[in-house]
């Protein structure tokens, strides 16, 4: 695990000059940095990684606490709570979360997490840090958008944190925010001013998300050192160049979703109204259609389930085949797999919709190319259990939370083929099933990526490492709880328990899970302070932790371990190395590690 | 005070964490690092067995807890729920095959190729066979998973029998309302301009079409054992949907654009206390689509019975438009003014 193999920068060789394309910055001579060029609008990628990663932590302990507070009132419903009357006053009177109140906390809680902090905090912080690290480059084809991108992020943070104190409370219709219950005030507290601000904040959000999206595209495409060809790019660039393509295609759909129900809001169109009595009030919108709204929304919103998971995929793909001292099995199936998600989640939309009325024949369609995406997955999945096999596995706290990803994403992709199913999902559409299949596939295995991804690229972030022992606690503890808590709710949700409700308790069907309500909310309390173990760990270690000493801890291939163990803006202090190789030559010809920087011996034998 | 208590114990645990945590460190660098991995590496491997072990015995003990308490374990109360219910079997035991081999393997492995001092690994990067393996087995089960699901839900949209019986559910925040077609098997048509709750208009029918002389409303849906049923579902101010749990069936219920759902009930409300062993035994219509603050309180009935019960219920309704009109009589002015005043046509009293 020591790096003495490599050559690079400093030392090269006149014959790898020629390559670098950005000979005009870089180098030794650092610019003159303020605080605010430096760390506030910095156009060095790896500055606004770490902005995107600080930013999201912040929001994940926000939305995390959300999900604590709604989980008191379902796991002890017939219980006062004094402290939140005085936290929150009316909307906690007499100790008891109102149920305005608890709707809000949901939606907040699922906006937060899928766009805030698995969209903006996982893929805005390592396709930012990794991109140009692992293709060889000074930085992001356009710094100053890259910049933007950060910017409008915070921008759309601020709109939304500001909207959780509007006396009318934040949007409150679920994070789908249906029409028509999220065009009428008139229908709920929730849709009153909090839900313009939704849209504004939803708006911003998708314009930082494009300009990092193109910016990702564009660098991956044009800024690869010599020698990086496409099929040499570790899967952590595949993965975050998909995500892009992903996210570039089809958040300007969201942006169309969200500007219509704003007009339907404040100019009186009817794009998502028609024939509609709220409250004894009759309207005068006839001719539109919700459910066009549900199209535009999940145009994106399936799309999104990948941008969210992909990223995670990448990431834990490239650990366990650092971690398994092997290589990647079959590194072009896995391409070829990631490439055949991407397509197939824009065929797939209509699969959140089988019960609104759609036409069966069309939903045929959907049902087919939903269940296409497992093989895909499974293809994915035996790849990584592969790769394990005949292994040498050094279990980093990284690797830990890459298998823990692995067991989870078979778990919850498993429910996805009971769901996906439209005969299925008649029965258990919108009950806890659903909830337990996503928040596994998606909500817990893409953290558990983004857990892994942050415990293995932190001594390049910080030049330091996490605490191991906190990293264990906090790894053991969140797989056990996570399965403790969402196992059980298949059980609730086969028994047609609905989702986005305060109180069973006056339901003859659903009210015999009280006992395993308030397991789930005491394991949900303890998984969420581990949590906050290690945001303690992260931002103690960033000062204090143990200090990387060598160029390459990790013993790993690519190329952001060629880069000094504090790299300055510009990465490389000399030329920026050239690759000869894949990412993968792991334990090839008797040696542990051959880096992509190693020219490709003469008696090497071949893959 | 005892938040504070509990805040003040957080606080603690946090903080010998931490020592701990910070202790092992300087442990570790002491005893020397690779020593120290390798004991770190050993406990995790180990863990790692002991999760899958723990792991399988507690997904058993949770199904002993909870199995009893889901609809797998009472049958499905319409036709469709029976097809469902065979669907979910299999799909179930499909997934359940796969969920074993790979998590067994994947944690096995783990233990299996922890870190060891001794082991060369294979260098292994592809084998088109495995792989080709590994694409075609998942197609081939999927396929028979699609087919069986496809061929059940075209059975379950399609459309109803002709002499299935049709019932209008309506939502609205946060209550369902029911509408028979009386005699004539003929819903009256509707206009939600003509919505007058306060005048006995609730669903805003328009009484000049006559079909709608001899529809009934109610609060509650009755139907009749083994007799198809077609629901006819709308919504007045936001999306909710018609959850049918013990049928296994649900639909949503979107303004301004009516959608429909058939059944066949196998059980009366009676038979069905019987089989559950519960007295209380209630068959529920949830509302299963997020529709403002009293979503979860939305729920509603319906009774099952013999023919013969259901026509002596339906006896004792009277339609909505003769108890209109005699709470107009006595001023049928007033009556014409308000129903009125959005059409064009005086109010013809067709018969």
């Amino acid at each position: 695990m020591s790096s003495e193999t490599i050559t690079h920068g400093h030392t090269a060789e006149a014959s790898v000059h020629s390559h670098d394309s950005h000979e005009a910055h870089g180098h030794d001579h650092h610019h003159e940095e303020t605080f605010l060029t430096k760390y506030v609008f910095t156009t060095d990628h790896k500055m606004i990684g770490k902005q995107f990663l600080i930013t999201g932590i912040i929001w994940a302990i926000i939305g995390g606490l959300f999900s604590v507070l709604f989980r008191l009132q379902l796991g002890y419903p017939e219980m006062t709570f004094p402290f939140l009357e005085d936290l929150f006053g009316k909307w906690a009177a007499g100790g008891r979360i109102s149920n305005e109140f608890y709707y809000a906390l949901v939606t907040m809680h699922g906006t937060i997490l899928v766009f805030f902090v698995l969209t903006a905090g996982l893929s805005g912080t390592f396709a930012n840090i990794l991109i140009p690290l692992q293709i060889g480059a000074r930085d992001m084809a356009s710094g100053f958008l890259n910049m933007l991108s950060y910017w409008f992020f915070f921008l759309a943070s601020v709109v939304m944190f500001a909207s959780l104190f509007i006396q009318t409370g934040p949007a409150a219709g679920g994070w789908t925010v249906y029409p028509p219950l999220s065009a009428l005030g008139q229908a709920s507290e929730g849709s009153k001013l909090g839900m313009d601000f939704w849209l504004i904040s939803m708006a911003f959000f998708i314009v930082s998300s494009l300009l990092g999206g193109l910016n990702y595209i564009s660098t991956i495409l044009n800024l690869r050192t010599k020698g990086m060809s496409m099929t040499r790019m570790p899967l952590t660039m595949w993965a975050i160049f998909f995500t892009a393509v992903l996210g570039v295609l089809s958040f300007p759909v969201l942006l169309s979703g969200a500007v219509l129900l704003l007009f339907d809001r404040n100019l009186g169109t009817s794009f998502f109204l028609s024939e509609i009595v709220v409250k004894g009030e009759i309207l005068p919108n006839e001719g539109g259609s919700a459910i066009l709204y549900q199209h535009l929304f999940w145009f994106l919103g399936h799309p999104e389930v990948y941008i969210i998971l992909l990223p995670a995929m990448g990431m834990v793909s490239e650990i366990l085949s650092v971690n398994s001292r092997k290589p990647i099995f079959g590194y072009l199936a896995m391409v070829g797999s990631l490439f055949a998600i991407c397509i197939l989640a824009f065929l797939v939309w209509a699969h959140h919709m089988f019960v609104t009325g759609l036409n069966p024949f069309l939903g045929a369609f959907f049902v087919l190319l939903t269940l296409l995406i497992a093989v895909p997955s499974a293809i994915k999945v035996f790849n990584w259990l592969t790769t394990l096999w005949k292994g040498n596995i050094r279990f980093t706290p990284a690797m830990l939370f890459a298998i823990g990803f692995v067991s989870l994403f078979i778990s919850g992709g498993l429910t996805g083929i009971f769901l996906g199913n439209s005969t299925l999902d008649i029965h258990l559409h919108d009950t806890y099933f659903v909830i337990a299949h996503f928040h596994i596939v998606m909500g817990v295995a893409s953290f558990f990526g983004m857990f892994a991804g942050v415990y293995h690229w932190f001594p390049k972030m910080y030049g330091r490492y996490l605490n191991n022992t906190m990293a264990n606690i906090h790894f053991w503890v969140t797989l056990v709880g996570s399965y403790l808590i969402f196992w059980p709710m298949h059980y609730s949700g086969l028994a047609g328990m609905p989702r986005r409700y305060t109180d069973w308790s006056n339901w003859q069907s659903f009210n015999m899970f009280a006992d395993m309500n308030r397991f789930i909310s005491t394991v949900a309390m303890i998984v969420f302070a581990v949590q906050l173990l290690f945001v303690f760990n992260f931002f103690y270690s960033i000062f204090k932790g143990r200090k990387v000493t060598t160029q390459n801890p990790w013993g790993a291939n690519t190329l952001e371990w060629t880069t000094p163990i504090n790299p300055g803006h510009g990465n490389w202090p000399g030329d920026i190395p050239e690759v000869h190789r894949w990412a993968y030559d792991y334990g090839k010809d008797g040696r542990d590690f051959i880096p992509q920087t190693e020219p490709v011996g003469a008696n090497e034998s071949k893959h | 005070m005892s938040g504070y208590f509990i805040l003040a114990i957080l606080a603690l645990a946090f903080v010998v964490t931490f020592q701990i945590a910070k202790a092992s460190e300087y442990v570790s660098v002491l005893k020397g690092e690779e020593k120290s991995f390798r004991q770190n590496n050993k406990i995790n491997a180990f863990l790692f067995i002991i999760f899958l072990v723990l792991g399988l015995a507690g997904a058993w003990w949770c199904n002993e807890l909870f199995y009893h308490k889901t609809l797998l374990a009472q049958p499905a109360a319409s036709e469709h729920g029976e097809k469902i219910d065979f669907m979910l079997f299999i799909t179930i035991a499909v997934t359940g095959v796969v969920f074993l081999l790979t998590q067994i393997l994947l944690f096995w492995f783990a233990y299996k190729y922890q870190f060891s001092e001794k082991r060369t690994v294979y260098y292994f990067p592809h084998n088109n066979k495995l792989e080709l393996l590994w694409t075609v087995v998942p197609a081939i089960f999927l396929t028979i998973l699609v087919g069986f699901g496809l061929f059940y839900w075209f059975k379950i949209t399609g459309d109803a029998p002709k002499d299935a019986q049709i019932v209008e559910i309506t939502g609205k925040q946060f209550n369902w309302m029911m509408r028979y077609p009386g005699k004539d098997n003929v819903l009256g048509r509707k206009n939600y301009r003509l919505t007058d709750a306060s005048n006995g208009n609730a669903l805003g029918v328009d009484w000049e079409d006559g079909a709608s002389h001899d529809d009934i409303e109610a609060t509650e849906m009755h139907l009749v054992v083994g007799k198809p049923v077609q629901l006819v579902i709308n919504a007045q101010d936001v999306i909710h949907d018609v959850g049918l749990v013990h049928f296994r069936l649900k639909m949503d219920a979107v303004p301004g654009i009516p959608t429909t759902l058939w059944f066949t009930p196998l059980y009366t409300t009676a038979q069905m206390k019987e089989i559950t062993g519960n007295k209380d035994f209630v068959y529920e219509i949830s509302c299963d689509q997020m529709c403002g603050s009293g979503h979860y309180s939305m729920r509603g009935v319906i009774v099952v019975e013999t023919q013969a019960e259901y026509d002596a219920w339906i006896a004792s309704l009277k339609p909505q438009y003769q108890t209109v009109q005699q709470a107009s009589a006595p001023a049928p002015a007033a009556a014409d003014s308000s129903a009125v005043a959005a059409t064009t046509k005086p109010l013809a009293q067709l018969k």
